[in-house]
């Protein structure tokens, strides 16, 4: 194989990298605390845990993005510190991004030696630099040349460019984040394939990802976290997908949870039969009923914003057939569902939902406008009252009503947001991330809202990365993987395992889909 | 959790100074004018400043309209070349058979151009998703274009008939106040009436202020742009119908760099460049401090008015980094 690839000086006794108490802690949140695991040559050792688990943390300490508070580093044994991500580079430890972090006008190899550019004398030598690139790229089976402009090429392919920038100089120790995240299934293939001829020419790599079923096919050793705390770790074989998923988990439900309701038998307040949305979901169809919680679970990245995005408009999407309330919707904008009576309510609070610089009243009565303010003119003090009926109903905690909206805390943001779109009388509400980054008492005060709101009749589609969230609010959970409906939860079938399970393992194609396949597109 | 209070106190609005700052800048500038030469502050010194900076002010009206819902438009000086050269030779071509009616409507047909004007604006800029910049980049040089085009490179006079009846449009008065201020103030009042107090207002700020959450919130952005371009083109037309009898022709150099003037003036007002913010009366306050200051370098002998220009893009510099040190 190649000459650069091969470790030089490696004692195999020695953990190529070693974390003793790694932890790390932002002013009074600790995201990180005592993570002790080694990654030895010639071995691929895979971290598995929930979103916000500190996967993402842990790589980055170790890659030297972000300064451990706690803990140290040994690398063959002798202690390592790594100031900054070049530092963590010179001695060997590179990290390949999730998101491509490529200029898509340059070529491969222009990318590849971006910042370190092979010279003669003053003049950039490109043709020792593209023999390079040849044979780097060659090693790890990409197909690309090296004088190709990364935009033009596929999005594996930019994957594997990635990778090559990453391998381009000698490395001890290789991690990946999540590196099948963007890939189609066979490109997963072709990937594992890479790390598997990392492994062999003896480099010692950290394998991040929550698709279970590489991990499974792929690590020696698998250590999990937990909210971010180290769980453990254990040799890879016998640790079957199921026994991966408990791991991850392992959590009891609280009372922080409404008790369950009993469904009342009625016919579907909305149906939709094999929606699609571009670069998002794939013939997704579900249906919900009047005072039903319908969770959809699933990892970041399965499509599930983008589903519901879609479905009100704010995404280009195709669907066989739509109806709320028996009528069936021909027109999806955020207006005409508005006018119908369904809300979707984002996920992004503060990028999407609010206007941080505005006043309350403004935020809260924008998306009602017309019903606030019968005429053309602005009411204001129609505005003020609805304000004062919003702050009490929804308990928003304010000083005073001529703060912005980016002044609340996260949790009256939550609920300001609750109050702008439920001032439209919905009788369907989509809310996505109910209670992303807020503190559990709010957690509490929402979920005894949404308790409210079916028990008075409305329909309530409840998108939550909370396991513990999704488990105790739903009537019915819907999985979602790789943009399409993997499983259907109800009763007693609904728990976090299963939930992860859906989530994470097996052929997202194979499962089947709830609902039946479209064979016309509206 | 109970709930500890739902009272919401209703604390009294402080005084913004950063709101302030155009107003104490151009009082600031009409003192030092006051102290530094005693033509300044005559009555008609006064009235003329006030007069010749009806145009920019009308037209930064429209501005603020467009800049608060997260556009740009470079194109309106060469818009009121084009407008003003139609306007003028409607007027031309009826005045035979209308006499001076052929005024009237060719200002109400100056009015329906300025609109389609800003519609085309508009629509590339939302319909064909092109940024406003490099959109009204394109229609500038074309007006500027199609000016010189139609008075093949010389002028566009208005007829000598139609010259006396509409001389009173610029050169008249009501009460003593100066036409061009009368019809100033008219669309500032109508101005800041739809962006303050009505549901248009509201969603063109929140377009400019976060188009997303506008998005989210079911706010049709495009829609709301496109109006804020339109109201655009009807400024710029109701700046040409004043502007035709001051000079009485359209010249391929009618307007020009007028954008950067209007601009200007918007941005000193304290209308955010990145939207989300507008403040018409800012904005006129603006335009005055441009105008007194040339008025002041012509006056006084201090500095070269070749300097005009140069001292206007000081002041600009100068409002933004005023406004960052009070923020």
């Amino acid at each position: 194989m190649n000459a650069t690839m091969a470790m030089t000086n490696v004692d195999l006794a020695q953990p190529a990298l070693r974390a003793e108490g790694l932890g790390k802690t932002y002013g009074a949140v600790t995201v990180l605390s005592d993570v002790t695991l080694d990654i030895h040559p010639g071995e691929v050792h895979a971290i598995i845990g929930e979103n916000g688990a500190g996967k993402s943390t842990l790589m980055k300490l170790l890659s030297g993005h972000v300064a451990p508070t706690a803990g140290r580093m040994l690398m063959a044994g002798s202690p390592a510190a790594f100031p900054d991500a070049a530092a963590a580079e010179a001695a060997g430890v590179v990290l390949v991004h999730q998101e491509i972090l490529l200029a898509p006008d340059l070529t491969v190899a222009e990318n590849l030696f971006l910042g370190r550019e092979l010279t003669r004398g003053p003049m950039v030598d490109d043709r020792a630099m593209n023999r390079r690139t040849a044979e780097v790229l060659a090693s790890i089976g990409a197909h690309c040349h090296p004088r190709d402009r990364v935009g033009s090429l596929p999005l594996a392919q930019r994957q594997l460019v990635q990778i090559a920038r990453a391998l381009l100089e000698p490395r001890t120790v290789v991690i990946f984040d999540e590196p099948t995240a963007v890939l189609a299934n066979d490109e997963v293939a072709a990937l594992l394939d890479v790390v598997r001829g990392l492994r062999a020419r003896g480099a010692a790599v950290l394998y991040i990802s929550h698709r279970l079923d590489e991990v499974e096919a792929l690590a020696d050793r698998v250590t999990v976290l937990r909210d971010g705390r180290m769980i453990g770790t254990w040799p890879a074989a016998g640790l079957t997908q199921r026994a991966m998923a408990d791991l991850m988990v392992g959590r009891e439900l609280g009372t922080l949870y409404p008790a369950k309701r009993t469904l009342p038998a009625v016919e579907p307040q909305l149906v939709i039969d094999a929606l699609s949305v571009d670069h998002g979901a794939v013939e997704a169809s579900l249906t919900l009923r009047p005072g039903e919680v319908l969770g959809i679970g699933g990892m970041i990245g399965s499509g599930r914003t983008e589903l519901f995005e879609g479905l009100i408009g704010l995404r280009p999407s195709q669907a066989a057939r739509i109806t709320l309330g028996g009528h069936e919707v021909t027109h999806r904008s955020v207006h005409d569902w508005q006018a119908a009576g369904l809300v979707y309510l984002t996920e992004d609070r503060k990028g999407k939902g609010l206007l941080l610089d505005e006043p309350l009243a403004t935020n809260l009565t924008l998306q009602a406008l017309d019903s606030v303010h019968p005429g053309t003119r602005l009411d204001h003090a129609g505005e003020d009252r609805a304000l004062d009926r919003a702050v009490e109903t929804y308990d928003i905690r304010v000083r005073n009503r001529h703060l912005s909206a980016g002044q609340l805390s996260g949790g009256n943001q939550q609920k300001l947001l609750l109050a702008k779109v439920m001032l439209t009388d919905p009788a369907v509400v989509i809310i996505d991330e109910p209670t992303r980054g807020i503190d559990i008492g709010n957690k509490s005060q929402i979920y005894d809202f949404i308790d409210r709101l079916v028990r008075a009749g409305k329909a309530v589609i409840v998108i939550s990365s909370e396991l513990p969230e999704l488990v105790g609010l739903s009537d019915r959970v819907l999985v979602m993987r790789g943009g399409r409906i993997v499983a259907e939860l109800t009763g007693e079938a609904i728990t976090e395992q299963n939930v992860v399970y859906a989530a994470t393992s097996g052929e997202g194609h194979e499962a089947e889909p709830q609902g039946r396949a479209a064979t016309t597109y509206a | 959790m109970t709930s500890v209070t739902t009272e919401i106190a209703d604390a009294p609005r402080r005084i913004r100074w950063a709101d302030m700052g155009p107003f104490i800048a151009l009082a600031l500038v009409v003192l030092i004018g006051t102290l530094i030469n005693t033509n300044f502050a005559t009555g008609t010194n006064i009235a003329n400043v006030v007069t010749r900076s009806a145009f920019i002010a009308i037209i930064a009206v429209g501005a603020t309209f467009v800049i608060s819902s997260g556009c740009l438009d470079l194109s309106v000086g060469s818009m009121m070349a084009f407008v003003t050269g139609v306007m003028i030779l409607t007027m031309n071509r009826l005045e035979p058979t209308m006499g001076s009616n052929a005024i009237l409507v060719g200002a109400g047909f100056g009015l329906i151009v300025g609109a389609l004007c800003g519609l085309l604006n508009g629509l590339i800029v939302t319909v064909g998703k092109i940024e406003p910049f490099i959109a009204t980049l394109g229609t500038m040089g074309i007006f500027r274009a199609l000016i010189t085009w139609m008075s093949d490179g010389g002028s566009i006079p208005i007829e000598r008939a139609l010259r006396d009846p509409y001389r009173p449009v610029y050169f008249g008065n009501v009460l003593g106040i100066p036409l061009p201020v009368v019809v100033t103030l008219a669309v500032v009042v109508v101005g800041a009436f739809i962006l303050y107090r009505t549901k248009y207002g509201r969603r063109c700020m929140a377009a400019g202020s976060n188009a997303d959450v506008a998005r989210f919130s079911g706010v049709s952005v495009a829609k709301v742009r496109t109006t804020a371009f339109v109201i655009q083109g009807l400024c710029v037309a109701i700046a040409a119908i004043c502007y035709i009898p001051r000079l009485g022709a359209a010249t391929p150099t009618t307007g020009q760099l007028w954008e950067l003037q209007v601009i200007t003036a918007v941005v000193i007002g304290g209308t955010l460049l990145r939207g989300g913010k507008g403040r018409i009366w800012g904005t006129v306050a603006g335009a005055l401090i441009l105008e007194v200051i040339a008025n002041l370098m012509v006056l006084s002998n201090m500095v070269s008015e070749y300097l005009v220009a140069a001292v206007q893009g000081v002041i600009i510099i100068l409002a933004m980094l005023a406004h960052r040190f009070i923020k």
